[in-house]
């Protein structure tokens, strides 16, 4: 994790400091619902390759920031380039095949569909399924094939396999996370963006979801996610983003965030004059 | 008088009642089954394939074969753009009102006697068979198929039943295909199906669509069945029965709305024909039950068994149960 750290030695720990490598940038985005400012960033920058935490206290607005991000909700005003394109305006499908594809808080396992099934639906690019191409397997059923292939060896990877026939309604909550997660590298995108990966996963699942979660970055990709959990953001991530009433308040390595004032006072309010022990969040 | 029972249920059974409806309940089950869209109107997509059919032949005198096309193709594509549009980037039950508005829209503008010209109104369009009946290879005064059938019924019966596999196995095909799967992951989370790629709209039309097209089928057949269109034909009810078919065989399932259509068919048709016999014969006893409660009574028998069915097998006769299941995590 130091060699990864290094490449971020000479950037400085502040709110919308520039990174070396950006794949993801965010300008000027708002978003309000009603008379609450939900989200208010002025420049946030996630470095290419590794692991970002986004956290703060309840109702930072960090989902909602993370639905802008990722065009599940449109900004009121402000900028979103990814890879350098622009995600203006671009459908939320559409973001998925430009590479950056999500999990959700609440995790969206599709129930009266086979593991295998959940499997495969994250494929991009296929010929089946068109409506016309449908009709007809011997135009799809090679591709098909493949594509199984791919999701038993990821479902092997995430110990899965052994359910593969059985409906995701079945799954406990913590495979079923695993599942979403293994369901979105069949997209194969080049950013993970997971929104709460730990909320209400049993610890004996947390040690496996982390360690796939760090072999994910093994694999270049890139890794954005939100959580509570302290221990899995000092254990897991380069780079942690604090943001509190909307705002990015700080940011910077994991060990340095705790002792933060900033993050400090938003957590626990101004007045309290010992470094942060999150050990009894959540 | 136990032959008649049993040849007027075997009649609901096979016949063209259950053709029609087993149409409607396919494209139903497409909508709600597979891609969980709530259609309420799918009486106004039979209607739009028989007006599509019958306005093309008699008011505009095209050929029976244009009509064929506009009817199953033109008019409920139309449709589906039309209803779909504005509804289907909403929650799903907006496509629910918005299709049960539209079915008695389009049936009381029908009715609408200053549209005489155009369609008929209440009277409905007529006369726009002949091309059909005259490919026919049955004698139309000879009796078929252990004289159930008058030979025009069994003409119809025969493209009926052939058209039914067709669409059976378009489904299958489509269910079963890379395309079916998304459209089961809208039905189950339409965000977690975007978050991985797929276009929900797209896909949601697509779905209208087809389920529209394959119930304007089965209005069409009704309307060269009973060799007229009238608005009449495709109240609120036409569509509940659609439901009832789909409910009774297990929705999300291929082969559960045809034979829930002839279940429903044939117990209504067992029945009538054994309560009026029985009414006739004195077997009932007036202050039981007289000739004219006949028809609301069988609606009744149908009720509860519906009910029975959702206490005992709430998934259908060919639905999974562990599936159904999964609803209550």
């Amino acid at each position: 994790m130091t060699a990864d750290t290094d490449v971020l030695a000479g950037v400085s720990p502040t709110p919308g400091s520039k990174k070396p490598d950006p794949i993801l940038i965010a300008t000027g985005v708002s978003r309000s619902f009603g008379g609450l400012k939900a989200v208010d960033v002025e420049h946030v920058e996630i470095q290419r390759g590794l692991i970002t935490a986004l956290i703060g206290p309840n109702g930072a607005g960090k989902t909602t920031f993370f639905n802008l991000l990722t065009n599940f909700d449109e900004p009121d005003s402000g900028d979103r380039t990814f890879e350098g394109k622009s995600l203006n305006g671009v459908a939320a499908y559409k973001v998925a095949n430009l590479g950056m594809v999500r999990t959700f808080q609440l995790t969206k396992a599709l129930s009266k569909m086979t593991v295998l099934e959940n499997m495969k639906l994250g494929a991009t690019g296929q010929k089946g399924e068109s409506m016309f191409r449908a009709i007809f397997p011997f135009l799809w059923r090679d591709q098909d094939n493949e594509i199984e292939s791919a999701a038993d060896s990821l479902l092997a990877r995430f110990k899965m396999d052994h359910m593969r026939e059985e409906f995701a309604g079945t799954l406990s909550g913590g495979q079923r996370k695993l599942l979403e997660m293994a369901r979105a590298l069949m997209v194969k995108p080049k950013m993970v963006m997971l929104d709460e990966p730990m909320a209400g996963v049993n610890p004996a699942l947390k040690q496996s979801l982390l360690d796939h979660i760090k072999g994910l970055k093994a694999d270049g990709m890139t890794v954005l996610f939100v959580e509570h959990d302290m221990d899995m953001v000092q254990e897991i991530s380069d780079w942690v983003i604090v943001m509190a009433e909307g705002r990015i308040i700080a940011e910077g390595p994991p060990k340095s965030i705790s002792e933060n004032e900033a993050v400090v006072s938003a957590y626990l309010g101004s007045h309290h004059d010992a470094p942060l022990d999150f050990g009894d969040d959540e | 008088m136990l032959a008649g029972i049993l040849t007027d249920t075997i009649r609901g059974l096979i016949g063209d009642q259950a053709i029609y409806f087993a149409l409607a309940a396919i494209g139903l089950n497409i909508h709600f089954g597979y891609t969980g869209l709530l259609n309420f109107g799918q009486a106004v997509f039979m209607a739009a394939g028989a007006y599509g059919l019958s306005m093309t032949v008699v008011t505009f005198g095209g050929s029976f074969w244009v009509g064929l096309f506009v009817g199953a193709f033109v008019f409920p594509v139309i449709l589906a753009l039309v209803l779909g549009i504005p509804t289907l980037r909403l929650r799903a039950d907006y496509l629910a009102m918005v299709t049960i508005a539209t079915a008695e829209i389009f049936r009381l503008i029908a009715r609408t006697p200053g549209l005489d010209k155009w369609t008929g109104s209440s009277d409905g369009l007529s006369g726009f068979a002949r091309d059909f009946y005259d490919l026919s290879p049955f004698e139309p005064r000879q009796r078929y198929l252990f004289n159930l059938f008058q030979g025009n019924q069994m003409w119809v019966f025969v493209v009926g039943w052939i058209t039914v596999g067709l669409m059976l196995l378009l489904t299958y095909l489509l269910i079963n295909s890379p395309w079916g799967r998304v459209l089961k992951a809208i039905r189950e989370d339409e965000d977690a199906a975007r978050s991985l790629g797929k276009n929900a709209f797209t896909y949601k039309m697509q779905a209208l669509i087809l389920g529209g097209v394959i119930g304007a089928i089965g209005g069409m057949i009704r309307a060269i069945g009973t060799q007229s269109a009238q608005p009449d034909n495709f109240i609120t009810d036409v569509t509940f029965f659609a439901w009832v078919a789909v409910i009774l065989g297990g929705a999300g399932t291929i082969f559960g709305p045809v034979i829930g259509s002839m279940m429903l068919w044939c117990v209504l048709a067992f029945a009538d024909t054994a309560m009026r016999q029985g009414v006739s014969s004195g077997a009932l006893p007036d202050w039981l039950l007289t000739g004219t409660q006949v028809g609301q009574v069988r609606f009744m028998l149908v009720g509860s068994l519906l009910i029975f069915l959702a206490w005992r097998r709430p998934q259908g006769i060919f639905g999974n149960k562990e599936e159904m299941a999964l609803d209550d995590r």
